[in-house]
């Protein structure tokens, strides 16, 4: 049963990537975006690690996909059609895009994987479990990427600011 | 909690993840608006996500976990500067096109 789901999620996934490559307008490339963050979200719950899914879903397809909705919309992108590379620097995207999955493909081939199974039961992605790890041994970077972020605030403020 | 994923063996998440980051690579390599290049980045380290989730799954380990949640932070960061940007080159040039942002060509 669990795998039926897995396999039809992993679908999902990939079929909406494609689409936000291939999609000719920025606006369907962010809802194919939305699309392929809920599934992967999907394979979090599945993998067991609730607390991630919720983030997930919070801070990508509520937070960062909005930003970009409005910056398509702010920038009136749905206009025009996107023009593309010309078809001979397509054809080398597709060919070193498929050359890269190829290598993987080879090194994932010859490594020793597969050998982990998961166990029956497991509580390791539930909140208590992370929140104790986060704030026991990785409380350094917690409180480092506060400032990160209070930097990309600042700069994106900075940025976006007109001139006068 | 139970676990519902026994019968998925850990291969099929080292591809998938995989072929979701050679498809960034790609939508990176083939397109020219600079909007989709920023979320063909975010596809990248989406995949590399999945693959720290499902690593930390299978060897019950929730490091991989805490990862994730750094590399979210870091990736709405990203997000936020890279879309300011965006918006000032617009202002400047009235176009999100890769090929209108050649100042620094040689």
């Amino acid at each position: 049963m669990a795998q039926y789901i897995f396999y039809a999620l992993s679908i999902v996934t990939i079929l909406s990537a494609l689409y936000v490559v291939f999609a000719k307008s920025p606006m369907y490339s962010v809802i194919a975006m939305i699309v392929c963050f809920f599934s992967i979200a999907g394979h979090y719950v599945l993998l067991n690690a609730q607390f991630l899914a919720i983030v997930h879903i919070i801070v990508y397809a509520g937070a960062i996909m909005v930003l970009f909705l409005f910056v398509v919309m702010l920038l009136n992108l749905n206009q025009e059609p996107d023009k593309s590379h010309g078809k001979l620097l397509r054809v080398a995207a597709a060919i070193s895009g498929g050359m890269l999955f190829l290598v993987l493909l080879l090194s994932l081939n010859t490594s020793e994987t597969g050998t982990f199974i998961l166990p029956e039961k497991s509580d390791i992605g539930m909140v208590e479990h992370v929140g104790k790890k986060l704030f026991n041994e990785y409380v350094l970077p917690f409180e480092i990427s506060s400032v990160l972020l209070l930097s990309a605030i600042i700069g994106s403020v900075v940025l976006a600011k007109k001139e006068s | 909690m139970e676990n519902a994923l026994v019968s998925v063996p850990h291969n099929w998440y080292l591809l998938l993840s995989s072929l979701l980051f050679c498809i960034g690579v790609m939508g990176v390599l083939f397109r020219r608006n600079v909007i989709v290049i920023l979320m063909c980045i975010e596809l990248m380290l989406n995949s590399v996500n999945l693959l720290l989730v499902s690593f930390s799954a299978y060897a019950q380990n929730a490091d991989g976990q805490v990862f994730v949640f750094f590399v979210m932070v870091v990736a709405a960061a990203e997000v936020a500067v890279g879309l300011a940007l965006i918006v000032s080159i617009y202002r400047n040039v009235a176009s999100t096109d890769i090929d209108s942002m050649k100042k620094l060509k040689w």
